[in-house]
């Protein structure tokens, strides 16, 4: 029994590997920490080196032109303080969750930010799930049916959604579906003076859902379907056939779960991109969400609320990398915490 | 008389590739009766592994395809049969256990997993009673520990343990056929050792037919009762292992026995080789495929290819040569 002893590790069972899970996300929420500082220093530099002031625009907007009143104005929003200065007790306030006041909308950024934050998380949910799903079945089908006709359809179409800029995909599809067909509404979240019951939400989704995920789902069709023809060759597949498998269940049971974890991998670094795809998207469909708002914001020099939308941001793209390390976790027992 | 379990004539695969046809397994016949163990040997690249993959009707295809012959399973000829029906074949009557262990299972699925799925594809088992029997599979092939190394993954599971998982998974069925495909080439020495041990024990007490493919002529004398070997694609000799190793006729089988160390032999000089290699199957000579290695190489075979003669009971060769001597 020599040779045998040499490795065995005792099995994770389901509790144990719970035990892991949570060690895992304690690991990187602790991780989180610097990152997120980097993030708001970074940002906050950023920010202090674009033109002008959101003061300036202010005052010229609201004809302010006494020194005593835009001296005020200063203080009031703690303009005097050298740089350094205001990026303590900026980090200080977020230590509050305060992230500063928008004057635009006259309220604080975090409300400004919360009330635009359910559409774009909507958004964001239901074009990932779009992507992911039609990705890895049109790549299952693809690898199922290789060099056949079906395959090369589904590759030019892949190839087509991976070329199109997604603001022209998107004005693309209101011609289309909108304005030709008239049969799914321009842009808005809900119609004009609608209550926004889910069936009129959903409605107005379709077309900003499409014209975001449908990118992604170019780029998970073309993982997929190289990520099943490497599996399918693996020793294992051919002992599942050995076994008296079925070509089909073969490819669910023994490649497809193997074939996920690439895609899974891709997922968790494109989460920052979908966000930021978000942004054009919104802007094209009227989508009520922190996109318009951080396109409002540039704009108009809003620059609190463009800073608390950063910061924001990255603490999604980071809750969502945590979210996609565990089901990677999940997919793959060989993961072990590191 | 009961049909042999296996009985293979004249079996011809092709490699159809850019570079042309490639006859990787060329009329190749053999039989295994119930009990009996048949060793294909041979250099990498003869056709061992393509053999066996043709009588499970796994072949790489494209590029490989059974061009012509017949695979008798219990009598019955399956090279014509239809996926389909060859579905309720593989696992049940014939099993395979292949070279590398570790990458031959699935390494997102546990143990027990790929145990209870064989049996639940070819039994009428419940999942319960799939379950127990898994467990009592995994102690049949002498896993440490069995109950525990269900809920295990491969990567938890030594070379070893894995290999004893996958044959608990060909045996699993109660096959009539078992193929091994250089089942410990890639373990360790000592492993190797209770892997044989192993495979000979649930030989015996099942009455299997077993294939057992391997280079290893120290393997082949432990294991087998009698030895093909093959070159080129082709059968070149046919024997008991007894004879086969008393007085090979092959110049093949002669370099590869004085290849082999003899543990405990004197060490009065360096082991023999075959000088060059084994020629590529789309660049093969006229005459005999050894020929340019041989060592009693005559003008008749550079112009013909010997065919396979009985130079005595149980024999088979096919060498000009061999004949003349």
């Amino acid at each position: 029994m020599a040779g045998e002893l040499a490795s065995p590790t005792p099995a994770l069972r389901g509790s144990a590997r719970r035990t892991a899970a949570l060690r895992l996300l304690r690991r990187r929420l602790i991780q989180a920490v610097p990152l997120m500082l980097g993030v708001v220093v970074i940002n906050f530099c950023l920010i202090q080196m674009a033109p002008g002031s959101f003061l300036e625009l202010m005052t010229a907007e609201n004809q302010v032109s006494d020194p005593a009143t835009v001296a005020l104005l200063r203080k009031t929003y703690g303009l005097e303080d050298p740089v350094w200065m205001q990026l303590l007790k900026y980090i200080w306030a977020l230590l509050h969750f305060d992230f500063g006041f928008s004057y635009r909308q006259n309220m604080p950024v975090i409300q400004a930010i919360w009330i635009h934050l359910p559409a774009t998380i909507l958004l964001m949910v239901s074009s990932i799930t779009l992507a992911v799903s039609v990705g890895v079945a049109a790549g299952v089908v693809a690898s199922m049916k290789v060099r056949t006709f079906w395959d090369s359809l589904v590759s030019v179409g892949a190839m087509f959604f991976y070329a199109a800029p997604s603001f022209w995909l998107g004005i693309m599809l209101i011609v289309l579906f909108s304005v030709k067909l008239g049969w799914l509404p321009v842009g808005g979240m809900m119609k004009i003076g609608g209550s926004g019951g889910a069936l009129d939400i959903l409605h107005h989704l379709i077309l900003p859902t499409l014209a975001l995920g449908l990118f992604y789902a170019a780029i998970y069709t073309r993982v997929m379907r190289s990520s099943m023809l490497e599996v399918a060759q693996a020793d294992f597949v051919r002992t599942a056939r050995a076994k008296g498998l079925s070509r089909n269940k073969v490819t669910i049971h023994h490649v497809l779960r193997n074939a996920l974890l690439p895609v899974v991998t891709i997922l968790g670094v494109q989460m920052g991109t979908v966000l930021a795809g978000s942004v054009v998207i919104e802007s094209v469909f009227s989508w009520p969400g922190v996109g318009s708002l951080l396109f409002d914001s540039v704009s108009s020099r809003n620059y609190p609320v463009v800073l608390g939308i950063m910061v924001l941001g990255s603490l999604v793209v980071i809750a969502a990398n945590i979210a996609v390390d565990l089901i990677y976790m999940w997919l793959d027992p060989r993961i072990e915490i590191r | 008389m009961a049909a042999l379990p296996l009985e293979v004539r004249n079996l011809r695969t092709t490699l159809f590739t850019r570079r042309g046809e490639m006859k990787a397994v060329d009329g190749l016949s053999l039989t295994v009766g119930a009990g009996e163990t048949v060793a294909i040997v041979g250099e990498s690249g003869c056709g061992k592994s393509l053999s066996a993959l043709s009588i499970m009707r796994l072949l790489p295809d494209p590029p490989a395809r059974i061009v012509g012959g017949e695979v008798k399973l219990n009598g019955r000829d399956i090279v014509a049969l239809r996926e389909e029906d060859m579905l309720d074949i593989r696992g049940k009557e014939i099993g395979m256990i292949f070279q590398d262990p570790i990458s031959s299972l699935n390494p997102v699925a546990t143990v027990e997993k790929q145990i209870v799925e064989v049996l639940m594809t070819h039994t009428d088992l419940g999942r319960g009673q799939a379950r127990v029997r898994a467990h009592e599979l995994l102690e049949l092939v002498g896993m440490p520990d069995a109950a525990r190394r269900l809920d295990a993954y491969p990567h938890q599971l030594s070379g070893g343990m894995c290999q004893r998982v996958v044959i608990a998974m060909a045996i699993a069925c109660s096959p009539s056929v078992l193929i091994a495909d250089e089942p410990t080439t890639a373990l360790d020495v000592t492993v190797q050792a209770q892997v044989l041990a192993l495979l000979k024990k649930l030989q015996a007490d099942a009455g299997m037919a077993m294939i057992f493919i391997t280079h290893d002529l120290g393997v082949v004398a432990e294991t087998a009762d009698r030895v093909v070997v093959m070159y080129a694609g082709r059968k070149v000799e046919e024997a008991s292992v007894d004879d086969l190793f008393e007085n090979p006729l092959h110049p093949y089988t002669v370099g590869l026995i004085g290849a082999t160390p003899i543990p405990g032999a004197e060490r009065a000089e360096r082991l023999a080789d075959i000088p060059g290699m084994v020629p590529p199957l789309n660049a093969l000579p006229e005459g005999c495929a050894f020929a340019p290695r041989c060592t009693r190489v005559m003008d008749r075979c550079l112009a013909e290819k010997p065919d396979l003669t009985v130079p005595g009971p149980g024999r088979l060769v096919a060498c000009f040569a061999a004949e003349g001597a």
